[in-house]
C-alpha cells in the first residue's frame, strides 16, 4: 500500500514537471480559428445561442473557423480582448473605449444602427410612486438604487454622470443604497421585484422584455430618458491582418455590415450595422473621465 | 481572592468573541430587501426538487474542467508545500506560505487572469498558489510536532535528505495522505466557485443559472457538485491518482497562450498610478483617497461580517453538534442531521452567498448565514464526533440537560479551539463576497478590476492579507492565552 503511494506520489512529482508555466507550448504563432466574444449584458444563457448563429454568419462570410468565446463579465471582455484571447469583440461604448486605451491600434469598426443615438431609461417600481418626466427627476434621491454591470456604458456610466450633474454628489450619498445587477435583464427583474426602488436600464433591453412580455408595466414604468450617447460597436484587434492576411479586419467590417439576416440581427436587438470609428466615441472617453471611471492621460 | 481556572480563560475568550459578534450584529445592515422572499425561496425549492440535467450544454465538459483543475492545482500545490515545509523552521518562509495562503481562490484567480487568461493554467495556479502555502504551514507543523527519537537513531552523519525521507516524513505519512485527500475535496470546491469569475467550471452554468431564475438547471449543477464531492471517498484510491492526474492533465493540460506583453503586468498595471506617470510626489494623495474611500470601509466591512458569522457559527456548531453526538436521539435523527451536515458543509459558502443574496436581497444577512450555515455544519460535525470519543457516567442527565452541563463542557476547549482555527478561514471567505455586491473587501476588488486599476485591485488584496494575518495573530494568542492543545490543529483545518 505504501509502495503503491509512493510510486503515486513520484508520479505525480514526475508530471508536475510538465506542469510549469514555463514549459507552457508557444500557442502565439497564428491561430487558426478568429476568435470572438461580446460583454454578458442580457440574459446570460441565451447568449451562446445567440453568437453562435453570428460565428456560422462570419465564418461563412470570411472563409475561417470562427468561434465565439463566452465570458462572465464586461471585464473579462476586455480582458480576452487585450490578452488577444479574442481578436474581435462586441463591446459597450464604455467597454470598448476600455479596450482601445489597453490595445493601441485597435479599431471601432461597426456600431447598432440604433448605437448612434443610444438612450437609457430611468425604471421605478410602482409603490415608490414616481411619475415619468421630461427632465432629470429629482425625487429620487432617498430611494434605493440599482446601476447595472460596474462596466456597462447604458446601465452605468451615463447615469451616474447625469446622477453627478444633478446632484453634485456621489450615488452613494444621493440613493439609501447602491446596487450593481451584473446585467440588464437582472436590473429590470430587481426593480420589478421591488428590490430595488429604481434603476437604471438599457433601452432596447426594456423594450425588448416589454414587447416580449417579460416585464410586468404595472409594476415597473420608465420615469426618464437620458440625452443620446453612441453606445455598443464592434471592435477588431489591429494586428489581425499580419496573423490573417491582408484586408481581413476589412473584411470582417465588410461582413457585419451586410449582415440583413433578421434572425441574426434580431438578436443583438439591432436593425442592421452601420460604420464606425474610434473618433466616434471620444464623448464616452470623456464621461469616463468625468466621473473618474478613467483615468486622467 | 482570584482562582484563575482554565474555565476562566473560556469564559473570557467566549466573552469576548461574543461582544465582538453582537457589536457587529446590531451594526450590520440584516435587511431583508426583497419585496417577496418567500415567493423566490418557493421558486428556488420548486426547482430543487424538479432538477433538470438536461438544460445546461457543455455540462460533462464543465464537470471534467472542474476536476481536472482541482487535481491540478492541488498536485502543484503538494509539491511546492511539501518543499516550503521542509524549511519551515526559516521564519521568511511561513511569512511567506501565511500570505499566499491569505489570499482566496479566487482573488489569484482575478489577478492570474490577467497574465494567463481564461485558460486552464489560471484555474491551476489559483489553486496551486493559496493551497501550497497552507500544505506548507500544515505539513511543517507535522514535522515539528513529530518524535525526533529515529532521527537520533541514524548513523551519525547521515545527510539530510535522508534524514527528512527515511526518519521524519514516515512518521507524518498518513496524515499527509489524509490531509491532501481533504484537501483536494477543497479544490474541487474552489475549481468550481472559480466559474464564477468565467473558467469553465462548474460555477460558470452555476452562475447563470440560479441568476436567471432557471433553479431546475442549477438544482441539477449543484447535485452534481455534491455527488461529486460526496462520492470521493469511493472513487479517490490512492492507486488511481496517478490516472486521474495523467487523464487531467490530458484532458486539460495546464498550458496558456504566450504573450509578449506580459511584462506589462508587473512594470506597469500594479504600478500606483501616480507613479506610472512618473512622479511621487501624487503617491501620497493617491493612497489616502483609496484608503478613506475603498480599503477602510471594506476592511471595516469585512470584520464585521465575518465577527458576526463567528458568533451565529458558533452558536450554530454549538446546536447542532448533539444531532449528530451518539449520546443523543436515535439512529434515524443521526442519520438524518449527518445528511443535513455533510450537504451543507459541502457546499461552497461562496455558493450559499450567492443563492441566499437572490432570495433576500444585498445585505449583510445572506453573507453571514451562509458563512455560518457553512463553518457552523463542520464545527457541529467535529464536535459531534469528538463527543463520541468521551466516557461519560451511567447515571448522567439525559437529553437537553445532559448536553448543556454534561457533554458541552466537556467538549467547550474543543469546540471553542475549532472556532478559533476556522476564523482565518471565515474571514478569508468573508472577503471574497464582495464580489456578490455586499460591500466587503472583495466588493472594492471586484470594482478595480472592472475599471482594470489593478494597483489599487492589489493595493486592495495586500489589505485583506494584512487584515488576515492580524486576525490569524489574534486567534493564536487567544489560543495561546487559554492554552488551547494543538494536537486538534489538524482536525480544526478539515
Amino acid at each position: 500500500m505504501t509502495r503503491f503511494t509512493l510510486v503515486a506520489l513520484l508520479a505525480i512529482l514526475g508530471l508536475v514537471g510538465c506542469d510549469q508555466p514555463s514549459d507552457s507550448p508557444n500557442s502565439g504563432d497564428t491561430p487558426a480559428t478568429f476568435t470572438f466574444t461580446a460583454i454578458p449584458d442580457q440574459d446570460e444563457a441565451a447568449l451562446v445561442e445567440r453568437f453562435s448563429r453570428v460565428a456560422d454568419y462570419l465564418s461563412a462570410e470570411l472563409g475561417v473557423p470562427v468561434k465565439y468565446v463566452p465570458v462572465k463579465s464586461y471585464a473579462a471582455a476586455v480582458t480576452a480582448f487585450r490578452n488577444d484571447d479574442v481578436q474581435l469583440a462586441w463591446f459597450g461604448g464604455l467597454s470598448g473605449v476600455q479596450a482601445r486605451l489597453q490595445v493601441p491600434d485597435s479599431q471601432a469598426i461597426a456600431q447598432g444602427y440604433e448605437d448612434q443615438f443610444f438612450v437609457t431609461y430611468f425604471i421605478a417600481h410602482e409603490g415608490t410612486g414616481l411619475q415619468p418626466s421630461e427632465t432629470f427627476p429629482e425625487d429620487i434621491a432617498g430611494h434605493s438604487f440599482t446601476f447595472g454591470s460596474k462596466g456597462s456604458t447604458s446601465g452605468r456610466l451615463m447615469p451616474e454622470f447625469h446622477i453627478r450633474e444633478q446632484f453634485g454628489k456621489a450615488p452613494d450619498e444621493v440613493f439609501s443604497r447602491v446596487g450593481f445587477s451584473g446585467d440588464h435583464s437582472a436590473t429590470i427583474a430587481l426593480v420589478e421585484s421591488g428590490a430595488y426602488e429604481v434603476g437604471a436600464v438599457n433601452f432596447k433591453v426594456w423594450e425588448k422584455a416589454l414587447a416580449s412580455g417579460d416585464v410586468n408595466p404595472n409594476r415597473v414604468s420608465v420615469i426618464w430618458k437620458t440625452p443620446t450617447y453612441p453606445d455598443y460597436h464592434w471592435v477588431i484587434r489591429g494586428d489581425v491582418d499580419a496573423r490573417f492576411g491582408d484586408g481581413f479586419a476589412d473584411g470582417v467590417q465588410a461582413a457585419l455590415l451586410a449582415i440583413e439576416d433578421p434572425a441574426i440581427l434580431e438578436a443583438f436587438p439591432r436593425q442592421r450595422f452601420v460604420e464606425t470609428d474610434n473618433a466616434n466615441y471620444q464623448p464616452i472617453l470623456e464621461t469616463g473621465r468625468a466621473i473618474g471611471l478613467i483615468d486622467a492621460p | 481572592m482570584r482562582f484563575d481556572t482554565t474555565a476562566r480563560g473560556y469564559r473570557q475568550v467566549t466573552l469576548l468573541l461574543a461582544l465582538a459578534g453582537l457589536l457587529s450584529l446590531v451594526v450590520a445592515d440584516l435587511g431583508i430587501h426583497t419585496v417577496s422572499p418567500g415567493d423566490e425561496l418557493r421558486r428556488l425549492g420548486a426547482g430543487l426538487f424538479t432538477p433538470d440535467f438536461l438544460a445546461t450544454g457543455g455540462l460533462m465538459a464543465a464537470l471534467a474542467n472542474t476536476v481536472a483543475f482541482a487535481f491540478q492545482g492541488v498536485a502543484l500545490g503538494v509539491c511546492a508545500g511539501a518543499l516550503l515545509a521542509t524549511v519551515w523552521h526559516w521564519r521568511p518562509v511561513r511569512l511567506f506560505s501565511a500570505i499566499i495562503r491569505a489570499v482566496h481562490e479566487l482573488f489569484w484567480g482575478l489577478l492570474i487572469i490577467q497574465l494567463f487568461g481564461l485558460s486552464t493554467l489560471t484555474g491551476v495556479l489559483a489553486i496551486a498558489i493559496p493551497y501550497a502555502g497552507i500544505f506548507a504551514k500544515v505539513f511543517g507543523e507535522f514535522l515539528e510536532e513529530s518524535d525526533r527519537r529515529p532521527q537520533t537513531a541514524l548513523a551519525p552523519g547521515a545527510d539530510a535528505l535522508s534524514r527528512l525521507l527515511f526518519a521524519r516524513v514516515p512518521l507524518i505519512w498518513d496524515h499527509m495522505r489524509r490531509y491532501t485527500a481533504y484537501r483536494l475535496e477543497c479544490a474541487i470546491r474552489a475549481s468550481a466557485i472559480l466559474g464564477f469569475i468565467g473558467l469553465p467550471t462548474l460555477g460558470f452554468h452555476l452562475e447563470t443559472a440560479f441568476r436567471q431564475g432557471q433553479y431546475s438547471a442549477g438544482a441539477a449543477l449543484l447535485y452534481l457538485l455534491l455527488l461529486l464531492i460526496l462520492t470521493m471517498r469511493w472513487w479517490l484510491h490512492p492507486v488511481l491518482l496517478p490516472v486521474y492526474l495523467l487523464a487531467a492533465l490530458i484532458w486539460s493540460p495546464p498550458v496558456a497562450p504566450w504573450r509578449p506583453d506580459a511584462w506589462q503586468f508587473f512594470l506597469r498595471d500594479i504600478v500606483p498610478a501616480p507613479l506610472r506617470e512618473g512622479g511621487t510626489g501624487n503617491v501620497t494623495p493617491w493612497l489616502q483617497d483609496l484608503l478613506s474611500t475603498q480599503v477602510l470601509p471594506g476592511l471595516g466591512q469585512t470584520l464585521l461580517v465575518g465577527c458576526a458569522a463567528l458568533l451565529v457559527t458558533g452558536l450554530l456548531g454549538m446546536l447542532l453538534a448533539p444531532l449528530v453526538s451518539p449520546f443523543f436521539g436515535n439512529r434515524l435523527s443521526r442519520a438524518g442531521a449527518h445528511v443535513l451536515l455533510v450537504t451543507l458543509r459541502s457546499l461552497p459558502e461562496f455558493l450559499l452567498a450567492f443563492v441566499l443574496l437572490l432570495c433576500l436581497g444585498p445585505s449583510m444577512l445572506p453573507g453571514i448565514l451562509a458563512l455560518a450555515l457553512h463553518t457552523g455544519a463542520i464545527v457541529a460535525h467535529l464536535n459531534g464526533h469528538f463527543s463520541g470519543a468521551l466516557t461519560l457516567r451511567a447515571d448522567r442527565p439525559r437529553g437537553i440537560d445532559g448536553y448543556f452541563w454534561d457533554v458541552l463542557p466537556r467538549l467547550y476547549p474543543t469546540f471553542l479551539a475549532f472556532l478559533l482555527y476556522r476564523w482565518e478561514i471565515i474571514m478569508r471567505e468573508t472577503a471574497v463576497l464582495g464580489i456578490l455586491g455586499i460591500h466587503t473587501l472583495g466588493f472594492y476588488v471586484d470594482s478595480a478590476f472592472a475599471e482594470f486599476r489593478l494597483d489599487r485591485a492589489l493595493l486592495l488584496i495586500i489589505a485583506g492579507v494584512c487584515l488576515n494575518l492580524a486576525v490569524d495573530g489574534v486567534s493564536r494568542r487567544l489560543r495561546a492565552a487559554v492554552r488551547l492543545s494543538s494536537s486538534i490543529r489538524e482536525t480544526a483545518h478539515a
